[in-house]
Formats: C-alpha cells, sequence, structure tokens
C-alpha cells in the first residue's frame, strides 16, 4: 500500500519530503504541494504518514488487488504521547488502535549496556528483556497466560 | 507619496476610465482562470463528493448553530491567520503578504473607481493602505521566496532555478514592487522623462501576468483552501474526520513523545 496525499490539507511544509527514506515524497513543481513521486517505490514505512502535521497524508493499495473503498489513517498528538490508527476495511470493519510516541531525540537516551551489569544465567534464560518490565512502564511483572486456554483452540 | 492618490496623478495622461476598464479586465481574468481551473482539474467536483462522502459517515448532526461556531473558527483560526501553517517564519510571511495583498487590491480598486474623478479628492487612507499594502506583499512575498532558494539550492538545484509554482508569488511580488516604484517615480515630477512611464508599463505587463496566469499558477488556491479548511473543522465536528481516528485519551502512562523536527524544507 503505497501513499498518497490529499492536496486540499496539504500545506507544502515539506515534513514527508525530508522523513521519507525511499526519498520518492517531493514538492510538486506547479503547485508546491506535496506528492509521492513514484509509489510502487514507497517501502510502506508510514513515516511521512505520520509526521504529517496536517493528516494530508494517506495509503491506499494497488489498484489491481485492492479496489479503493478501505482507508488507514493515523493522528499524531506529541502533546499527548500519543499515535492513534483507524483502519476501514471495505467491507465496513473499523479497527482502532492507540500507542505510545516511543521516538526519543537523536542521540539522547541511548541505553549505556557497556556499563550495566552483566546477567546472570537466570536473567539469560528469562522471557523478560532489558528494562523490563520497567520499560514497558509497570512495575509488576509481565502477563501469564494460562496454557490450558491454548486447548481450546481458534474458531471463526 | 505615501498619501498620494497614484491614479489620480495618471489621469493628466489616462483616463479613468480605461483604468477602471482594466481593472474590470482584471477581474474577468480571475474568474475565466479559476473557472477553467476548475474545469480542467475537476477540484471542485471532487470537494462536492468529498462532502458527501463525509455527511454519509457522520455521527453527529450539526445544527445550524453548530456550523455557525465551526465557520467562524475557522474563519479566525485557519483562514484569517493561516493557522495550518503553524507557528514560524513561513506563516509570518505568508500573512504579510496576504494582509499586504487584500490591502493593495482593495485600495486599488477603491482608489480607480471612486477618487479619479478631476473634482475627487481622496482622503489620505487609501493611499496609505495601498503603498502600505504594496510594501507589505514585497516584504512577504521575498521573504518566502528567498528562503525557498535555499531548499532549492540544498537540492542540488540552481537557487535561480523558477518553476510554474513560482509565478504566483513572483508575479505578485513584481506587481507591488512595480507599483511602488513607479508612484515614487511619479511623485518625484520628472516632467519629460520616461522613468515613471516605464515603470507603469512594468506595472501593467506584471498585472496581466499575475491576473493572466491564474490558470496556470497558484493563485485559485486563495479560492480553495478557504473552502478545504471549512471542510476539514465540519467533518471534524460532525465525527466523519476524513476517516482520521479521534483524539487519543488513551492511558497517562503512555507520556511525552518528542516534538517532531523541524523539516528543512521551508
Amino acid at each position: 500500500m503505497s501513499t498518497f496525499v490529499y492536496m486540499t490539507r496539504c500545506d507544502g511544509c515539506g515534513h514527508c519530503v525530508d522523513i521519507c527514506p525511499s526519498d520518492i515524497m517531493h514538492i510538486d513543481e506547479n503547485i508546491r504541494r506535496a506528492k509521492n513521486i513514484e509509489p510502487n517505490f514507497c517501502w510502506e514505512c508510514y513515516s511521512c504518514v505520520k509526521a504529517c502535521p496536517n493528516h494530508a497524508i494517506d495509503v491506499r493499495g494497488y489498484a489491481d488487488f485492492a479496489p479503493m473503498g478501505h482507508s488507514v489513517r493515523v493522528r499524531r498528538e506529541e502533546e499527548k504521547g500519543k499515535i492513534s490508527w483507524r483502519i476501514k476495511f471495505r467491507n465496513g470493519t473499523e479497527k482502532n488502535f492507540v500507542s505510545p510516541i516511543t521516538t526519543k531525540p537523536w542521540g539522547k537516551h541511548i541505553p549505556k549496556l557497556a556499563e550495566a551489569d552483566t546477567p546472570n544465567q537466570g536473567e539469560m534464560q528469562s522471557q523478560i528483556l532489558y528494562n523490563e518490565p520497567h520499560g514497558l512502564n509497570t512495575d509488576k511483572d509481565l502477563p501469564t497466560i494460562n496454557k490450558d486456554t491454548f486447548k481450546k483452540g481458534v474458531y471463526y | 507619496m505615501f498619501t498620494s492618490n497614484p491614479f489620480y496623478i495618471l489621469t493628466e495622461s489616462i483616463a479613468p476610465i480605461f483604468m477602471q476598464i482594466f481593472v474590470i479586465l482584471m477581474i474577468a481574468l480571475i474568474v475565466v482562470g479559476t473557472v477553467m481551473d476548475m474545469i480542467h482539474k475537476k477540484n471542485v467536483k471532487y470537494f462536492f463528493e468529498n462532502a458527501k462522502k463525509a455527511k454519509k459517515n457522520a455521527t453527529k448532526v450539526l445544527s445550524t448553530g453548530d456550523r455557525i461556531k465551526v465557520l467562524s473558527k475557522t474563519i479566525v483560526s485557519d483562514i484569517a491567520t493561516t493557522s495550518e501553517l503553524g507557528a514560524g517564519k513561513r506563516r509570518a510571511a505568508h500573512v504579510m503578504g496576504m494582509y499586504g495583498t487584500i490591502l493593495f487590491w482593495v485600495s486599488t480598486v477603491v482608489m480607480v473607481f471612486m477618487y479619479t474623478n478631476p473634482s475627487s479628492n481622496t482622503p489620505n487612507i487609501w493611499p496609505i493602505l495601498w503603498h502600505a499594502g504594496a510594501l507589505l506583499t514585497v516584504i512577504g512575498g521575498c521573504w518566502f521566496w528567498f528562503f525557498l532558494r535555499v531548499d532549492v539550492y540544498s537540492e542540488a538545484q540552481p537557487w535561480y532555478r523558477i518553476i510554474k509554482a513560482d509565478l504566483f508569488v513572483l508575479a505578485l511580488i513584481a506587481t507591488s514592487l512595480f507599483g511602488l516604484i513607479w508612484s515614487y517615480l511619479q511623485n518625484m515630477d520628472l516632467g519629460s522623462r520616461w522613468d515613471d512611464k516605464v515603470f507603469l508599463v512594468f506595472y501593467i505587463v506584471a498585472n496581466l501576468i499575475l491576473f493572466g496566469g491564474v490558470y496556470w499558477s497558484k493563485f485559485a488556491h486563495m479560492f480553495y483552501k478557504p473552502g478545504a479548511a471549512i471542510q476539514k473543522n465540519l467533518a471534524e465536528a460532525d465525527g466523519s474526520r476524513d476517516n482520521l481516528p479521534p483524539e487519543a485519551d488513551g492511558p497517562e502512562q503512555f507520556g511525552l513523545g518528542i516534538k517532531r523536527e523541524e523539516p528543512k524544507h521551508y
């Protein structure tokens, strides 16, 4: 699913141009608005979708296998530290997700792993990763699932 | 210079009726250019189809009061202060250029139609607004365009590269600048010298390019952008939100993310 720009919302600020790792978001020469110059080179990383302050960038599938009608849109609220996604399927099904923005300022908050204590064997075999559970913003242990529930199977 | 009506002085060599016909011709060029643009780009058709789609997805029926509230907020925030450009030099340059242009054009129409008769006496305010408007347009427009040169250069293009998107801003700067120079030279009363007449010709040509180039330039954005802003805010208010998710109310432990880096593109 490659990106495209709603011209009515875009103001040509260039956030998407700067962030695109594939360098395919450009400023149009006629109307000075952003555009995806090569949709088939889009990495589908959604960086531009998330970076756009005017919510002007959307994604759509290629016309040959996914006729239009669906929608994947994102609202990034930096002041709240949250990013919300709304995915609308062609049959009208909707899914909404809210996640934290975990991006850190460039060059800061780099974990100093060399200075940390060497993990012992028990820690090496634990499911808990470095900095967990603290890094998950919880002081409790990780949630566990009763394995008996798996035996019930999955039915549609 | 700032308190003298340049069009009144011009009546010594050109009859007011020709100036008035020229202004009407320019307005006609705007209308024709915009209509051609609408037919070619089909943007109005898209706009109304989008509005229909938004209405279908609406979760809330807006009352007339709600609509007026949204409309007033849009006029004050999105249109009058171009809030979508965020804080910074881009917005400042745009606001200067926008208000400068409005003052320049309104005072031109007023002075050409009301104060070019031999018996008329132009109140000082109109020439002052005309000159101030032209000055603001030149400063705002140049600020915008010359900062843009940095981006052009950083993208490995020569800084002087001019593209179609520059047509509007450059024609606008040229109109205001040549208008100012013409007014200044005319006030110097150079007698039979041709200096002011040359700049009058430049001023007329710049106007013809600005208003005659509506179809090819970004001129019509001043009509489309307010419409798009109104539709965007109405969609937020009626819950359709152009398919965007609602504002998050997730747990507070999510904490603050970082502020996005300012783009290097102007």
